[in-house]
């Protein structure tokens, strides 16, 4: 595999370091002259220094071989845009992956249809709420290529759905329950299971769903 | 007509006055407030402070119902998406951005918005002021 990874930070010298590691062929693209003299004494000649959004330095880089991914993970969120942009359509790169550094800036990149995205703000933010969590239901994953998204309920004592068994929920299409944790214990969700107060239950569902799935589960 | 600049530079500056003078309803969104100075004291059309990514600061600056929208900010990449946002979500009519690398304002060219490109204007002009020097010298 050839990797191009765009920017020198923290993630960018962990993911070169990890994937040479693995032996494969990957290039650095640093734009801060003392960074990427720094990144040179650990990763040679696999250094290009230079502004990743410029088409000549992306070029030095072997954009036009083509590489098999490219990864944007500048400090910059319109830089990691346009380097996707620009590796993609110009350059026929199959497979970007693109960092948003402030979640804000992710609509941009759905909009652009640059995807998949890492916001590790975001993924904190989602992990805080799993942790302590302020509402009854939190978005742990969502898969927008996939038009899916894995949610987590925390089923109360008033909630409609208590008492009920899961194949009796009448749960929407493009939706199912994969797990209920209780008492510390989880366990694959089966159609017999019967839900009880204090259940911390994951489903996974098409986004659409999301209201129907809480107004069961929820009552709200 | 309303127009929106993103971008209180030397560029934007002058480009709301000039628009101004024409009768434009001028917005101006600066992301620095000190840049606003160059507006001068007796700029009467509204200021919004903030970046030009930020969609909160678009909609303050009335984006949606605007004729015009022109991205001068320094940065050529916010310039890219800036335009790219007005045209795709807001459907700004007219978008023009100003990008100096002329490689990449060749890359955006045809996407729904003016690329506008000092740098190559600045090629261009000089390589016809030495065309005709050497028409002139024989």
């Amino acid at each position: 595999m050839f990797a191009i990874v765009v920017g020198g930070g923290k993630v960018g010298a962990n993911v070169t370091r990890s994937l040479a590691e693995r032996d494969q062929e990957v290039v650095l693209v640093e734009a801060k002259a003392t960074r990427a003299d720094t990144l040179e004494s650990e990763f040679g000649h696999r250094v290009v220094h230079g502004d990743g959004t410029e088409l000549y330095v992306l070029e030095a880089a072997g954009v036009t071989r083509p590489p098999d991914i490219v990864v944007a993970v500048t400090g910059d969120d319109e830089d990691n845009l346009v380097i996707a942009q620009l590796c993609r359509e110009r350059y026929g790169v199959e497979k970007v992956i693109a960092r948003v550094n402030d979640p804000r800036n992710q609509a941009h990149f759905d909009l652009l249809g640059v995807t998949p995205t890492v916001c590790p703000t975001q993924r904190i933010l989602a992990l805080i709420e799993h942790e302590v969590p302020q509402h009854a239901l939190v978005h742990l994953l969502e898969l927008r290529k996939e038009n899916l998204e894995i949610i987590e309920v925390e089923i109360g004592p008033t909630c409609p759905c208590v008492g009920t068994a899961v194949d009796r929920l009448g749960l929407p299409r493009g939706s199912k329950l994969i797990s209920i944790v209780r008492d510390g214990v989880a366990e694959i969700a089966v159609g017999a299971t019967v839900l009880e107060p204090g259940d911390q239950v994951l489903a996974i569902l098409e986004p659409d769903r999301e209201d129907e799935v809480r107004r069961l589960l929820l009552g709200r | 007509m309303k127009v929106v600049i993103i971008g209180c530079g030397r560029v934007g500056a002058a480009l709301a006055h000039t628009l101004s003078d024409d009768g434009w309803k001028v917005v101006v969104v600066e992301l620095k407030e000190e840049n606003l100075g160059r507006l001068g004291p007796d700029w009467r059309h509204p200021l919004v402070l903030g970046h030009g990514m930020d969609e909160k600061v678009l909609e303050k600056a009335g984006v949606a119902a605007a004729d015009v929208l022109i991205a001068a900010t320094d940065g050529d990449n916010t310039n890219l998406v800036v335009a790219q946002v007005a045209v795709q979500r807001y459907k700004v009519p007219h978008v023009a951005a100003r990008i100096q690398d002329p490689a990449r304002a060749d890359a955006y060219a045809g996407r729904g918005f003016e690329v506008i490109s000092p740098v190559k204007m600045a090629i261009d002009g000089l390589a016809d002021f030495a065309r005709r020097a050497k028409g002139d010298g024989g």
